[in-house]
């Protein structure tokens, strides 16, 4: 065994990892919590660990396969790292030990099992971003959810069983849908992996291309669903503000996990052919309307809600509006801002929820009501830490949000249409900064009565250094930002490289001729005259 | 055969999509039960429908494909793995708030009213 060789099993290891560690923290749910801690946090360091050597073994700029089983790939399963893969471990990694660390201050305790889900919930999140057939996508997907369904009832609760009661409804919806959408890509190209649909898409029949691009717009609904486009979005702040702080704070990745996956299918799977046909453009022009309106709905609702959970809820909303301008021009500038953006958005978007949290936590008469209450104990720490947090998500200088909302302009410069999605940014992130002025002032400003809230001798410290952390980030992210664009850049023009892709994956397969699998059903499309849907053997 | 699958498999998403739409947490249940049923047999004709075929490769022009039957075991299990756990939130929800409505209510929130002022 070379070198290589052991590089490409380390591959696996982001999903091993935590399924290895939530089937012992199961095991040990009758142990003291203390040790439940210290496993579910060496072990996301671990990971952490695992994506950043990851992440360098791809930083050469040759995406690597790992076929399990070694069964030979379009037959057998594969998992492929690339940079935009390792990039997306890397932010998850870094994103949960971060709300872990926010989360055993306390939350963990509020109800039963919550570190084993975390680490079930970080599997299917590191496996979505490494599978390379969409079957598999599938089924993290799920594995993704079904832990999620379990963290964000967290705590119990009315209201956070009518709000999960939705979220799983809605879920096993764009569940039918993504098999529908499987079974049409299935039944017209007769494979599932990335890169042997990356060959076969294009050379699909003429009378089967309808079928096809049906299957690509129900796959673009599904992710939609995950990424919380208008309008589909309204799922969403009901249930990230009827969850736990923590648990909302890690499901900041969860929205982006519908993005990675519309830049894995539609940029990199159905991106290659003539720029009229392939398949990315078939959904291309719907992605920037609804990203824009998707903006526009996030802003109101920042400006029209009365709590201040529901308020994070729609940053989260808005941010990902912006965040699909930027996806939709599927070009390498359009794709370099939308990573620089997601980036920063997962980090911004996880403080604000935790700051809210802190903020709720010593509100004990208002709670998270956005009305003039008592004034909180720690507010000049927690003011000025809301301060940093609003400016990082609104995007102003200094902070990642920034420059980030930059390149997303910069990048959408000279496309048709530019001066709208100049004006809705622009004027969005005008009405943001009003929104946030508007909340932090009720809270922080206009107060009477006793201050509430634990003083500094009980008052936690951990959860704040957290929020530092996470600003800091951000921070740094502004501060760094031109070796990170190099970086991103890079991941972009990788992310677009079909060719690529296919060649980590298939081999030299992808020369020989269309290198069917024998199990080939378009080949008995050809015996059979009838349309396939129809084509039997009765 | 075509004919009868295809109305089949949508007349269960009709009936499924009707019961989705409702406000009462069982119908959902039931709707969603139904459309992963319809889903799983259009899953399975992806894979084109034959009888009497190997699901192998023998030489002859004809066979079952198995890989969409690999599929719709998974998705089985996954769609009756969700309907256990919805069918649990359904009725913790009843029993926790006493009514079995899926929306939720403007005054879910107790204390909206006292800071309304």
């Amino acid at each position: 065994m070379t070198v290589s060789q052991l590089a490409t099993n380390w591959i696996i290891a982001p999903t091993i990892l935590p399924a290895i560690t939530a089937a012992i923290l199961i095991l040990m749910r009758q142990r003291d919590i203390e040790v439940q801690r210290l496993l579910s946090v060496v072990s996301t360091l671990i990971l952490l660990g695992v994506a950043l050597f990851l992440y360098d073994r791809v930083s050469d700029g040759v995406p690597q396969a790992y076929r399990l089983g070694a069964w030979p790939a379009p037959f057998g399963i594969v998992l492929v790292i690339d940079r935009l893969s390792a990039t997306m471990l890397v932010l998850t990694a870094a994103l949960a030990l971060a709300v872990l660390l926010y989360a055993i201050a306390g939350w963990d305790r509020r109800g039963r099992h919550f570190h084993a889900l975390f680490h079930f919930q970080l599997l299917g999140l590191n496996g979505a971003f490494l599978t390379g057939d969409l079957f598999n996508l599938f089924v993290f997907f799920e594995v993704m959810l079904i832990a999620s369904y379990g963290l964000m009832l967290h705590g119990g609760g009315a209201k956070r069983l009518r709000a999960g009661f939705q979220y799983v409804a809605i879920n096993l919806i764009a569940s039918s849908l993504f098999l529908v959408a499987v079974g049409l890509i299935y039944g017209v190209t007769g494979t599932l992996n990335f890169a042997d649909l990356a060959v076969k898409a294009p050379a699909v029949a003429e009378n089967d291309q309808a079928l096809l691009q049906t299957g690509a717009i129900l796959l673009l609904l599904v992710f939609a669903i995950k990424a919380a486009f208008v309008p589909l979005h309204w799922w969403l702040p009901a249930t990230y503000a009827a969850a736990s702080a923590p648990v909302a704070a890690l499901f900041a990745i969860m929205t982006k996990v519908g993005a990675y996956a519309i830049i894995r299918i539609f940029g990199t799977v159905f991106g290659d052919g003539t720029e009229a046909e392939h398949l990315g453009a078939v959904v291309a022009p719907w992605v920037v309307p609804a990203a824009l309106v998707t903006l526009a709905v996030g802003t109101a609702g920042l400006l029209g809600t009365r709590r201040l959970l529901n308020f994070a809820a729609f940053s989260i909303v808005a941010s990902m509006g912006t965040l699909l301008v930027a996806i939709g021009q599927f070009s390498i500038d359009g794709l370099t801002a939308a990573l620089y953006y997601l980036i920063h958005s997962t980090i911004a978007g996880a403080a604000l929820f935790l700051i809210v949290d802190l903020i709720t936590a010593r509100r004990t008469v208002k709670l998270d009501a956005l009305v003039p209450g008592n004034p909180i104990s720690q507010a000049a720490i927690l003011g000025t830490l809301f301060f940093l947090v609003a400016i990082a998500v609104v995007g102003l200088p200094p902070l990642s949000g920034f420059i980030g909302k930059l390149m997303v302009l910069d990048a959408t410069y000279g496309v048709p249409r530019a001066w709208l999605i100049w004006a809705t940014i622009l004027v969005t992130s005008l009405m943001m900064t009003i929104a946030f002025a508007r909340a932090g002032s009720t809270i922080f400003w206009k107060t009477e009565g006793q201050t509430t809230g634990p003083g500094w001798e009980t008052a936690a410290i951990t959860p704040m250094v957290v929020v530092g952390l996470l600003v800091g980030a951000s921070l740094m992210l502004a501060v760094f930002a031109g070796p990170a664009v190099k970086a991103l850049q890079a991941t972009a023009e990788q992310a677009l490289d079909t060719q690529a892709y296919v060649r980590a994956v298939l081999g030299s397969r992808e020369n020989t001729e269309p290198a069917r699998p024998i199990t080939e059903p378009a080949a008995e499309a050809e015996v059979t005259p009838v349309p396939p849907q129809e084509a039997a053997g009765d | 055969m075509e004919l009868i699958v295809a109305s089949a498999i949508g007349l269960m998403t009709a009936a499924g999509v009707y019961l989705i739409l409702q406000q009462r947490t069982f119908p959902i249940v039931v709707g969603l039960t139904l459309l992963s049923y319809a889903i799983n047999i259009f899953l399975f004709t992806s894979g084109r429908l034959v009888i009497n075929e190997p699901p192998i490769i023998t030489g002859a022009n004809s066979y079952a494909d198995p890989l969409p039957q690999a599929l719709v075991l998974t998705a089985i299990v996954i769609s009756f793995g969700m309907t256990a756990l919805i069918v649990v939130l359904a009725i913790r929800g009843f029993l926790e708030t006493a009514t079995d409505r899926a929306d939720l209510p403007e005054d879910d929130f107790p204390d909206e009213t006292e800071t309304g002022s």
